[in-house]
Order: structure tokens, then sequence, then C-alpha cells
């Protein structure tokens, strides 16, 4: 019984931790581009990749300050979303779904290889390069803080905490956007791209617009994930992040401002719960250990996220709290 | 590649050893070669010669420092030592450290010239060929039914999976276990179809969604596989102790010569099907237009079903050559798929001709690359290949304006 509650408190603090504000981030830029307006982005981990990156390159490579450092990692999530949709959105969608993987990949592969190291400090990464923003918080970060059973570093709840804003400060911004005329124009290309084109609206330009602030909150997600660990590794950017994102945004809900958010807290609160109970379980042995090691079970999660996706889309893809019309997912 | 890999062979049950293989791409594994260990004061440990897979491995007398070096003198003409003939190393307590001679074959570096090129090129028809193999699935399953499948690359792990198990678990040679691979492979294609993608079409589930479900599919089978295969890469238990025949302008191993012929033979034996037989023309029929092809009576279900087993076959057989070169492993799919997608683009998304016409290219690409980018790179040449061919012909060279949209 203890260890279950243990279970439920250390699934709570994941659900509210920076892993949950990561992939909120992530799943808020996907709704802009996905939920939408109907854009297949399946490389948004690159965006997170180059946010991490952007501050951590300038910080401890360049020495340029923290703040500057943000700004270079926007910079370069809003140079990739053109490079990415110059050649492709004016394509079917599934052409932008192939670029996007192959260029997160790739990006992936560049920032690892030995002859990036002198900048990305190829797979080992980068590290140090958080101390001012840690500096920053109101409370001593020195010590640790226990909140209802669960243990928290003074910078995990600082992180938490301005990255919790940020998610507030852009589902706000998405809320009011998607309210404006611009916001129904990217909703009309979702439903009907011919007849927008008809009313004389450059398609084109909105589904780029579109694609660059989807990434560029993709950006502040790889920021949080690399100022919360404090080093930046190309390898913690894998592409099966994007497909976590997708499943947080589809679980919540695409389409709807809290979806991403919700679904995000709820996704890591399942996945973290499923992965302590199954260690339990394994180290009780009630799993017997021919079927299932504790080394497997980091495996399990993406075993979960994919069969997720694939109940969720078949029998409830507006997620929970869709619309089911605002979600007809085919958009060719 | 170029440099010595280096496997740690013998798994150790107890003691402390040094354990390593030499071996480059052109002279296969090197035998005979005497291996020293000496303690940090100078003594000697032991000497011993490379087996006939060019492996060594010494039992040591406990945890510490040791300096292991080698007999330059007995390298076979053409390989030398890239970094000494000496390494020092610690041993930690009950373990079997490996120890990596960075052997040099002459095949690094751009000191070839055109021999170099020509090498590259005929590595990389023997890549492409593979590509197309795999990919002519992925192209005719996008064609027949318009999906494009993100799970098509787990086909391939799958082939190559289950042939290393019956080859290596269950002591089957290579080919009867291909052959039975290339069954299991057919039917996880049928499996695919029937499972899940035909109840799909049937609930008239969009294309968007369908794409999502097979990436959903693609994480599900990945990880499951990595589970039950786990993450080490392995080889298949055959033809993996071959030296490199010197053809005059390039070098080639008997089982890379075996590929190529079996991809050809493969592929021809594919398009024969397809101009010739009544199924392979109903593909045909289906791919160009489907509510004609079935109203001049085909049945379309039926064909769509044959073209997952034959796609599922063609991806098992592509694994299994892809593994006998470079090992299996439990994402090598995953990583292909990308490359796939890059030949099936530049070929034309939906024709089979195209797949094969455009995996080739990209596989020769993806190796003449290593001639000016680093072989660590060599992949993302192939990706920025795939945006280059999107921003001038996003058709690809066989497709047609109309399906692009």
């Amino acid at each position: 019984m203890s260890e279950l509650i243990n279970a439920f408190a250390i699934a709570g603090k994941a659900a509210l931790g920076f892993q949950a504000i990561f992939f909120a981030l992530l799943a808020i830029g996907i709704n802009v581009h996905f939920g939408y307006t109907g854009l297949l982005n399946f490389g948004q981990i690159a965006f997170a990749m180059l946010g991490g990156f952007g501050i951590a390159i300038s910080v401890s490579q360049w020495g340029l300050p923290f703040w500057v450092g943000v700004l270079v990692g926007v910079a370069a999530a809003v140079v990739l979303a053109l490079l990415l949709g110059l050649p492709t959105l004016r394509l079917r969608a599934d052409y932008l779904a192939i670029v996007t993987i192959a260029t997160a990949e790739g990006l992936r592969l560049v920032f690892r290889s030995v002859s990036a190291t002198p900048v990305t400090g190829g797979t080992r990464g980068l590290s140090a390069f958080n101390r001012d923003f840690i500096d920053l918080a109101p409370w001593d970060t020195g010590r640790r803080y226990d909140i209802l059973g669960t243990s928290w570093s003074g910078g995990e709840l600082w992180v938490a905490a301005v990255g919790w804003l940020l998610v507030i400060l852009f589902s706000l911004l998405v809320w009011q956007l998607m309210r404006s005329p611009w916001g129904r124009v990217l909703k009309a290309i979702r439903e009907d791209e011919d007849a927008v084109r008809a009313l004389g609206k450059n398609v084109y330009a909105y589904k780029l617009q579109a694609l660059v602030l989807g990434g560029v909150f993709g950006a502040f997600g790889g920021m949080v994930y690399a100022v919360n660990t404090g080093s930046a590794n190309p390898d913690q950017y894998q592409n099966p992040n994007t497909f976590l994102a997708y499943a947080a945004l589809i679980l919540g809900g695409a389409a709807r401002v809290l979806g991403p958010v919700i679904g995000s807290m709820l996704l890591l609160f399942i996945l973290q719960f499923a992965d302590t109970g199954l260690r339990a379980l394994i180290s009780n042995g009630v799993i017997p250990d021919e079927l299932l090691t504790s080394t497997d079970v980091a495996q399990i999660r993406f075993v979960l996220v994919g069969l997720g996706l694939i109940l969720l889309l078949v029998f409830r893809p507006q997620g929970i709290f869709g619309d089911r019309r605002e979600v007809m997912l085919d958009a060719r | 590649m170029a440099f010595a890999t280096l496997v740690p062979g013998v798994a150790s049950a107890v003691g402390e050893q040094l354990v390593g293989t030499l071996q480059t791409s052109r002279s296969g594994p090197i035998e005979g070669v005497e291996v020293t260990v000496e303690t940090a004061d100078g003594e000697e440990v032991d000497a011993v010669e490379t087996d006939e897979d060019g492996r060594f491995a010494i039992d040591l007398p406990g945890a510490g420092s040791y300096t292991i070096s080698l007999d330059a003198e007995a390298l076979p003409e053409g390989v030398e030592l890239g970094n000494g003939d000496s390494r020092t190393v610690q041993v930690a307590d009950g373990r079997s450290q490996p120890v990596n001679f960075g052997l040099v074959d002459g095949s690094a570096g751009s000191g070839g010239g055109n021999i170099r090129a020509i090498q590259l090129l005929v590595d990389g028809l023997r890549f492409g060929l593979v590509i197309a193999m795999c990919a002519v699935g992925l192209s005719l399953i996008f064609g027949t039914t318009g999906l494009t499948n993100f799970a098509h690359g787990e086909l391939v792990t799958i082939g190559a999976v289950v042939a290393w198990f019956i080859n290596v678990r269950g002591d089957v040679p290579l080919i009867p276990a291909t052959i039975i691979a290339l069954v299991v492979g057919a039917a996880v294609g049928a499996l695919n179809e029937l499972a899940l993608w035909r109840p799909l079409r049937r609930r008239g589930t969009g294309l968007v969604a369908a794409l999502v479900v097979s990436i959903g599919l693609s994480l599900l089978l990945r990880y499951l596989i990595q589970i039950v295969y786990g993450g080490a890469s392995n080889p298949y238990g055959d033809f993996q102790s071959q030296r490199s025949v010197d053809y005059g302008v390039f070098t080639m191993t008997n089982r890379s010569l075996a590929s190529i012929i079996i991809s050809v033979v493969v592929l021809v034996l594919v398009a024969l099907m397809l101009q010739r037989t009544k199924i392979g023309k109903a593909m045909r029929a289906v791919s160009d237009n489907r509510d004609l092809a079935a109203s001049s009576g085909i049945d379309v279900n039926r064909v769509i079903l044959v073209v997952w087993m034959m796609g599922g076959a063609l991806a098992t057989l592509g694994g299994v050559l892809l593994g006998l070169n470079d090992q299996v492993q439990w994402d090598m799919g995953f990583r292909l798929l990308l490359l796939m997608f890059a030949g099936v683009t530049l070929g034309g998304l939906g024709t089979a001709y195209g797949a094969l016409v455009g995996s080739v290219i990209v596989g020769v690409f993806v190796q003449m690359s290593t001639l000016v980018i680093p072989d660590d790179m060599k992949y993302v040449g192939g990706l920025l290949l795939l945006i280059v061919i999107l921003v001038i012909r996003p058709q690809g060279i066989l497709g047609s304006r109309a399906r692009i949209g």
C-alpha cells in the first residue's frame, strides 16, 4: 500500500515537474501546427533542441549572457521553421511530415557528430550554463523542499514555477490569437485550404507564420528541459519525444487551448505511474524476471505511448476535451 | 568502415580479461598476430595469437593497470596501426575490458583518389539496392492505399531480428533462416493489413489519422523489439569472417557481392511481376486509379493484401541483407526508413519503379558523400538530398504532377 502511495506521489511530481512543462510547451506548439492549421510537423523536437542548445552554446561556448542565449535559441527556431516551411508548405501534408522528421533526425546526427564537437560538445553535450537563471530564484536553491511527500530541489522548483508561467502565458496567447481574424484564417485553412485561397488569403504565408510560432513554443520547451537538467545533450532530443508530445496533445484534445496542457500532465502522470509501479512489481517478484527486467521498463513508456496513440486515434480522436467536428484529421 | 572495429568478443564468466578483435573492412579478421600483455611494472602476463576470427582474450591476475601491445610486423600488407602499437588500460574488478587498436587499411582519408570513389560507388550501389528492396513495398502501399506508412521500417527490423533469432538462437544456417523469416515477414505484412489497416479503412479513418496511427505502431513495435531483442547490435552466425576480394579498382567481400546479386535478381523479378502477371497489373491499376480498378472488376482488397505481403517479405530480405553487412540492431529499420522516404520521394511517391531508381540514387549519394563530409554525418547527406528534391522537383523523377496536390 505504501508503495502505491509512493508511486502516486512520484507520478504527481512528474505531472508538475519540468518534463510535463517540456511536453506541454512542445504540444502547445504542435497544437498551433496540427490542431489549428492542420500542418503535420513531426520534427518538433528539433525546435526544442535548437532552443536548449541556443542557450547552452551561447553561454558555455561563447560566454554570452543567459538572456542573449534565449534570444539565440528563439532566432534559431525561427530560421529552422523558415527553412522547413519554404520548400514544403506548398506541397501536400505528408511531405512536410517526411521532411520535418528527417530534419529532426539529421540535425541530431549533426549535433552529436565528431566534427561538431568543438561547438556542441558532441555526444557528451554541454553543461554549466544555467547558473545565471537559477541565481534569480527568490528562495534558497541550495536546499531541498518537501511538498506532499515528494522532494524538490530549490532549482527544480524555480524552473517549474517559471516554466508553468510560460505555459500559462503561451496558452493565453494561443487563446487570444485563435479568437482573432488571424486564428480564424488558420482554422479555415485546416478545414478547406482551397476555399481560403479563393477568398484571396495567402495560405502559404499563413502556414509559414503558424509554423514559426509553434516552433518558437517548442524552442522554449527545449530551454526549460536544458535549464532544469543543467546540461544539453543531443541524445536528450530523440525523435520519439515529438510523438510523446503528439500523444499528449491528442489525449488532451487537439484544437483546444488547454488540451496540450492537461494532456501532457496526464500523460506524464500515467507514464511515471506505470514506470514506478512496474519497477515495484518487478522488484517484489510479482512480474517474473524472464518476462520483464527493470532495464526494460524505460522502453515500456514508448510502447504505452505507441499503443495509446493508436487506440486514441481509432476510438476517440478528439481526446478528452476536443470536438469531434474540429478534429476530423483527414486534411489532405 | 575504415578503422578496426572492436567487438567486445568473448563474454567472460569470471575474472578480469582483456579482449578485442583485429579486423578491418578490407582485410577481414586478422589471424595469427601476437598480442602481449604486461603489468605496470613491465612483467609479462601472457602472450597470445589472434584466432581465425581475429579475436584475442587474455586472462589477467587481477584488476589494475596493464600495457597491451601487438606485433606490428605480423599485420597483413596494407594494414597499419593508426595510433601506435601499445595501449595502457585500466581494468576494473571482474571486468572484461575491451581494447581497441585503431587499425587503418587505407580506405579512410582521401588518399585513394579515383579508386576510393569507385569503392564508394560500389558500396553505395549495394546499399541503394537494399534500400530499394525495402522501399518498393512502402511505395506500393502508398500507391494502393494512400497510407504513408511510418511503421515500414519496423517491417525491416522484424525481418532481420526474426532471421537472427532463427539463425543464432535456433542454430539454423542463415539461408534457410532467411527463407523462414521471409514467410514470417509476409505474415506480419498480412497481419498489418487484416488486423489494423483494413478495419480502419472500413471505418473511414482519414489519411492523416492513419498516418499518426502508423507512427504509434512504429513506436510500439520498435520498443517492443528493443525489449525482446535488446539494445546491442549482433552479427549473424554465418558469413562473418570473410576477407575482401580484390577486383582491381575496388574490393568487396563475397557477402556484399551476394547481396548485390540477390537484390538485382529480386528487383527484376518484382518488375517482371508488375509488368507481366495479372496480380502485378492489378497492383499498378489500383495504384493508378482505385475506383476505376474496382469498377473494372479488380478485387481491390485482395490486391492490397498481396501488396502488404510482398512489402513485408521484401522488407525482411532487405533487413537480412542490411544486417549481414552492418549487424542487426533494434532501430536499424527506423534509421533506414528516412532514407527509404528520401528514395521514394526522389523517384516519385506511389510509383514502384520510381522507388527503385530513387533508392539506388540515394544509396550511392549517401556513400559517395563521405568523400566530402565525415563518415558519421553521411545519413544527413541523404536527408539533405530529400529536401533539395522537394524544392526542385517535388513530384520526383517518375512521378506525375497531379499526385502532389
